[in-house]
């Protein structure tokens, strides 16, 4: 019996076909997903990472819902050119608790996964109310309506909980803090500085949108922008060390 | 009708249906009054509307059917169910002229960026999602739902499995793009590319995409022919596989039941992986493998030619779907995924440009001997570009697979380029070729209204196919170029925004191209919709004066 007459047995069988797809999908995926769960070599060992603070978490998903991605990545490859103009070659770790990841596909702007700190807080401000105010020949959209919406505190508990129960390692104590530390990042003069700074070493404490009054969706954008790429110090990275 | 009335009963579908659809009534109200954001709230009213409206049509429809549900056979001859066929074919067209539309504005928003009026609704990055979910999930997915309903049933000689199964399919189809549309426009989305939708979305579509997949197996089961047909094994490896990429890519956890915010299970380089084997297999076997039932079918029957190799299609099938799954890391290439996983992306890409170009040459072949037809028929004529489209694109895919080459054209408007020669020249042309079949066939004309209006959609659409991809080509090298250019004291040449600049011609030119192929989609729409309504031009028959070439 030659092949193809043996390939019949698909040709008039539907079940066996269907099995037949599904086994032969199935092995690519398989080979090229499973080893990224258990493969150690995957995410690198840095010092530093932490999971983003309730504002910066907020800014994320504004950013989320705006659809940055579609125009900034947030990959920096490993090109010379890259490194020299965005800085640091991303590390797999430091998009861990990212989900989903960010990493984007195009860059109709540039990438962003270093952006943190390269620009001043009032630089953003302006930027994202008319971004042809700062750079003439910018074609991106503007978003004057974030500086003029509240930042929506009720939910931001939940927001945690379900980052936690997907694998992002918040604690008690942090989830139980959220709108007091969301609150406290956004104003320096606020009580619980302090103890925010605790809780999310090294976090930034300012009025990021310039208006001290109210807590806008323009400050947790610019939270979570300053906040990019800033956590891991390279000066104190080996990129050896997950050689293996 | 008092005598149907006698013995007339509510089959289990039709009552369980029903009461299925007034307890999700009843749970959108509930959902709406306890909505966490407006969007759900918004979401929640249109399921309690849409969920009254299907118990309503539910009961309407057994009010005036008769006792007996449509045989299955007539005096011998299958009893086809076109119904549902013809509402997907029109819905095609419908959400093809707006998604086209969108495309149009965002490629004018990144010429002239005041066109995003910095208004929450309408900027390019909630756009860009409607425009990428109108064209193909809504616009090809209905064309893919309708061609398959057509053709299952044609190829088995058996009419569509089940009663209302075939219009849930094609309602509850269309129901989740309207939630994923507005949805999109209202700021929801979970970003994850081609795969935007929230979970309530999600969730509808898998009720509706294994209703589909049984509804098609179903069908094939009850055929009345030995053999299934190459093109219905293409359709099953597209329904089957697409159930498997959706279900692994959007596991996600939702911040709150009452709410549509979510977030997904995998994160960082695992999700990048994930999205990236469903992104390229909604390619695979949305874009392609669907596409390619259409061909295997629509081809032979419009050529009145057999497949030029059968077992070429055999051996084009299993290494297609084999090979394909395994390309997805290719969108990953120098990112943080490990170098293993993207070489292994990279070989499969490359050889998959072989079962690609199979695939071509049987599509191609298949006119032998009937090569004169795309004189005198520009039905065909449009597949047969189609199918060139699909080699170029096939090949053009596997060169920037290769590291290097994609080292410079990755992030950039070459990418854009690809996508729309095979979206535009692949997916598009074979699509109107194929409603241009369809249409005649289910609403029974003897042919389309017009020929002459073919042909200027076939001319129309070319050049602006033809305007895009160069643009792109250009545009996406030149930034891939400028952004790795050194100055002669080794520093970097330009400065990103100069390299944003220096694309506004050839976004305007683009913005050309897409106004082209959106014309030409506007005069296909009023000719189908001229032969729906059962109108004939007045035009001379096609000319025979020239000799076929000997």
């Amino acid at each position: 019996m030659s092949f193809w007459t043996r390939h019949q047995v698909f040709e008039k069988n539907s079940i066996l076909l269907v099995i037949g797809i599904l086994l032969v999908i199935a092995i690519g995926g398989l080979v090229e997903i499973t080893p990224l769960f258990y493969l150690k070599s995957t995410i690198e060992k840095v010092e530093g990472l932490r999971p983003y603070t309730p504002l910066e978490l907020a800014g994320r998903a504004i950013y989320v819902r705006e659809g940055c991605y579609t125009c900034h990545s947030q990959m920096v490859r490993p090109l010379r050119d890259e490194i020299e103009r965005y800085g640091h070659y991303s590390l797999a770790a430091e998009s861990m608790y990212d989900h989903p990841f960010q990493w984007g596909s195009k860059r109709t702007g540039p990438d962003l996964a270093r952006v943190g700190g390269k620009y001043s807080d009032e630089w953003h401000q302006a930027h994202m109310k008319d971004p042809r105010a700062v750079v003439p020949q910018s074609i991106m959209p503007g978003y004057p309506f974030m500086s003029a919406t509240d930042l929506d505190l009720a939910t931001i508990e939940a927001h945690m909980r379900a980052n936690r129960a997907v694998g992002v390692p918040y604690s008690e104590g942090q989830i139980a803090a959220a709108t007091a530390d969301l609150k406290a990042q956004a104003n320096p003069d606020d009580a619980g500085v302090t103890d925010f700074v605790k809780r999310y070493p090294k976090a930034i404490v300012r009025d990021f949108d310039g208006d001290p009054k109210r807590i806008t969706e323009m400050d947790a954008v610019i939270a979570y922008l300053q906040v990019l790429g800033t956590l891991v110090d390279f000066k104190l990275y080996d990129d050896k060390a997950n050689l293996r | 009708m008092a005598m149907a009335n006698a013995t007339k009963s509510m089959t289990l579908g039709e009552g369980g249906l029903a009461i299925v659809f007034a307890g999700l009534a009843f749970a959108s109200i509930v959902g709406a009054a306890k909505a966490l954001d407006t969007p759900f709230a918004f979401h929640a009213y249109l399921s309690a509307a849409a969920s009254l409206a299907a118990v309503f049509a539910i009961l309407n429809r057994y009010t005036a059917r008769p006792a007996a549900l449509p045989p299955a056979e007539i005096a011998g001859r299958p009893n086809y169910n076109m119904g549902p066929i013809k509402f997907a074919t029109v819905m095609a067209l419908v959400w093809g002229i707006a998604g086209f539309t969108v495309g149009l504005l965002i490629a004018l928003q990144l010429a002239y960026p005041a066109l995003n009026f910095d208004l929450p609704w309408t900027t390019f990055g909630r756009l860009r999602p409607l425009h990428t979910s109108a064209v193909i999930f809504a616009f090809g997915g209905n064309v893919l739902v309708a061609s398959s309903f057509y053709v299952v049933q044609k190829t088995c000689r058996a009419r569509l499995a089940g009663d209302l199964a075939p219009w849930f399919v094609v309602l509850g189809y269309n129901f989740f793009i309207l939630v994923a549309g507005t949805g999109y426009l209202l700021g929801v989305t979970q970003s994850k590319e081609y795969a935007e939708p929230e979970w309530y979305a999600d969730l509808w579509l898998t009720v509706v995409w294994v209703t589909y997949l049984l509804v098609f197996l179903v069908t094939i089961i009850k055929r009345k022919e030995p053999h299934i047909f190459v093109a219905n094994w293409f359709y099953l490896a597209f329904i089957v596989t697409i159930a498997v990429l959706h279900l692994g890519n959007n596991p996600a956890l939702p911040v709150s039941v009452f709410g549509s915010k979510s977030y997904i299970a995998w994160a960082g380089v695992q999700d990048a992986m994930f999205q990236w084997w469903y992104g390229h297999n909604a390619v695979g076997f949305f874009l392609t493998a669907g596409f390619l039932g259409i061909m295997y079918y629509f081809v032979p029957k419009r050529a009145e030619r057999p497949i030029y190799s059968y077992r070429l299609s055999i051996v084009h099938f299993w290494t297609l779907i084999f090979l394909y799954i395994w390309a997805g890391p290719h969108h990953l290439h120098y990112t943080a995924l490990p170098d293993w996983a993207q070489t292994l992306g990279m070989t499969f890409s490359v050889m998959l440009w072989m079962p690609s170009w199979g695939g071509m040459i049987n599509g191609l072949m298949t006119l032998s001997g009937a090569w004169d037809k795309l004189r005198t028929d520009p039905v065909l004529r449009m597949m047969v570009v189609s199918i060139a489209f699909y080699g170029m694109a096939t090949f053009e895919g596997p060169l920037m697979s290769v590291k290097v080459v994609n080292s410079l054209s990755h992030y950039t408007d070459w990418t854009i380029g690809h996508v729309h020669s095979g979206a535009l020249g692949w997916v598009g042309f074979v699509s109107f070729g194929a409603v241009y079949c369809l249409v005649p066939w289910l609403w029974n004309r003897e042919r389309l209204y017009s020929q002459k209006l073919v042909n200027w959609h076939f001319w129309t659409a070319t050049i602006g196919i033809v305007l895009y991809v160069s643009a792109m080509w250009v545009s996406g090298i030149l930034q891939g170029l400028m952004w790795r250019a050194y100055t002669a004291l080794g520093f970097l040449e330009y400065s990103f925004i100069e390299t944003v600049e220096a694309m506004h011609p050839f976004y305007v030119i683009r913005a050309t191209g897409g106004a082209l192929f959106l014309a030409g989609a506007l005069i296909m729409a009023w000719n189908v919709w001229m032969t729906i309504r059962g109108a004939e031009a007045t035009e001379p028959a096609p000319q025979a004066a020239l000799q076929p070439a000997e």
